[in-house]
């Protein structure tokens, strides 16, 4: 499979199963066109002359562009193909199955150390920390047994992580200090390495906060809209006030301690600023580097969900921001954005692209009482609740359920150029929108193929071609 | 190949014999296609 498209002067050739990138001019781009509708058509070779004739025809005002060069071209594409680098087929589907069900050690757990929270943000996805329930803590005794879950669970894997989520995880930062105290304790002895992320809304922040967040917190996550108003319109205190001049000064403060690296920002984007790209400008104007800016998903009757009209302006803005990141680079004072941080060369491997982010498998949240669900977004829905801490997995449905949750899952995925690198999307994203979690949560696709797109660019920009 | 140039990439097909080790960090809303792999394959 094929996907070819243009952008900020760039000609660009996905080839789907390799994973190869191409940048090519404008008469090897449409001698890519006319190939692909050929194999599309059901060629297995190629027919060169139809091919020639059309470039000539469409061609015919540029003297360069003469049959040998065209066919110099042709000759060319065949070589790629030969070398698997352009027309490769699909060899993973008939592995699919197997391919997921490697590894399922656990390996990562998401502490909802707090279903509680010091904010009252309109848009929360956790209904203001709470998650539909009721509001509680986790007790150190919980979380030690948690930890001793995923060192039981976890087989040879060495790395091994805890994010530190809620809720507000600083509303009970005593039992987050004494859980890392107790992991490092027994790290060693079990051959493990614990990687600590701490997500935070910066309510809480003091200097024991970030002195031993620093110390500890393989990276720290800080949630910010970016603009005042903008932030401060949905992200309300319990007073209902805004909390943009409350937090800012200790993100700041907290950035500069830890050397500006291992953290980012974390803001939310809705219907009320489709303009995002100018709130991750605001924050890095106020110093912060490493940013993301996410989409808001909610019921499409809430005042501030993304509409489908918005989606020209939203694709522009990641336009925007592609090429002010690459302006800002060349000039000395770049930033990164979570979805642009693509790695070609050493990226994801196959097992990874098929299987997705590991919810439900190798990934699971634990409740302040011990409960095990797929993810922190499927916490608070019984149905999705997988076992304990201390009996381990007990719904074994919903486990074999996400163990087939993967790329190959989703029929409309089938013909999409995106879905290695996407690996069908997020299962909580699916199951809010369309009630499956092998459902394909459409406005999300689209959002993520444009980043995707704009990425892609940025490498062959960075590469200078 | 003067009308096209081709990026380096991680070959995926290769990726099946060199990857699958599952060190790597999961991923979430980095997201999957932005996961570096730990070995650096």
């Amino acid at each position: 499979m094929i996907h070819q498209y243009k952008l900020n002067g760039y000609n660009i050739v996905l080839d789907v199963y390799s994973g190869s990138v191409h940048v090519v001019d404008d008469v090897a781009y449409d001698i890519i066109h006319l190939l692909c509708e050929q194999t599309e058509s059901g060629r297995t070779d190629f027919d060169a002359e139809p091919v020639i004739a059309e470039i000539l025809q469409r061609y015919a005002d540029q003297l360069d562009v003469t049959r040998e060069e065209i066919q110099e071209v042709i000759s060319d594409i065949k070589e790629l193909r030969a070398q698997k680098k352009l027309f490769t087929e699909d060899i993973y589907e008939p592995n699919a199955y197997d391919l997921k069900n490697r590894h399922t050690e656990v390996k990562a757990l998401c502490l909802h150390v707090a279903h509680t929270c010091n904010l009252n943000c309109t848009y929360c996805f956790a209904s203001q920390g709470n998650f539909n329930g009721e509001r509680g803590l986790m007790s150190f005794e919980t979380g030690k047994r948690a930890l001793d879950f995923l060192i039981e669970n976890s087989g040879d894997r060495r790395n091994l992580e805890v994010d530190f989520f809620g809720g507000e995880p600083l509303m009970n930062w005593q039992v987050v200090k004494d859980l890392v105290k107790y992991a490092r304790s027994i790290e060693q002895e079990h051959g493990k390495n614990f990687r600590f992320t701490l997500t935070t809304n910066g309510v809480g922040i003091n200097d024991d906060v970030i002195d031993f967040a620093n110390k500890e917190m393989y990276n720290v996550v800080l949630s910010l809209d970016g603009r005042k108003e903008v932030h401060d319109r949905l992200r309300r205190t319990v007073n209902d006030e805004g909390s943009y001049d409350m937090i800012v000064p200790k993100f700041r403060k907290l950035v500069e301690a830890r050397g500006g690296k291992g953290y980012y920002m974390r803001g939310t984007f809705t219907h009320n600023n489709v303009d995002f790209t100018e709130d991750i400008f605001h924050m890095a104007d106020l110093g912060f580097t490493e940013l993301s800016m996410e989409p808001v998903v909610c019921p499409p009757d809430d005042p501030f969900a993304l509409t489908e009209e918005d989606l020209p302006q939203l694709f522009e803005q990641y336009e925007i921001l592609a090429k002010e990141m690459i302006r800002r680079k060349k000039a000395g004072n770049g930033f990164t954005f979570y979805h642009y941080m693509i790695d070609l060369t050493h990226g994801p491997c196959i097992y990874k692209r098929i299987s997705g982010c590991g919810s439900g498998t190798e990934y699971f949240a634990v409740t302040p009482w011990g409960d095990l669900y797929p993810c922190h977004q499927f916490v608070g829905d019984e149905k999705y609740r997988m076992g304990d801490i201390w009996n381990g997995i007990t719904n074994e449905a919903v486990r074999q359920d996400f163990k087939m949750c993967n790329v190959y899952a989703r029929e409309e995925c089938r013909d999409c150029w995106a879905r290695l690198y996407c690996s069908g999307g997020c299962a909580a994203n699916a199951y809010h929108a369309t009630g499956s979690i092998k459902g394909v949560y459409d406005y999300g696709c689209q959002l993520f193929k444009k980043r995707m797109e704009c990425a892609i660019m940025m490498q062959i920009a960075e590469q200078d071609i | 190949m003067k009308r096209i140039k081709t990026i380096e990439t991680r070959n995926l097909e290769q990726s099946m014999k060199n990857g699958g080790c599952g060190e790597c960090q999961t991923s979430c809303s980095c997201g999957v296609a932005n996961q570096a792999c730990e070995k650096k394959n």
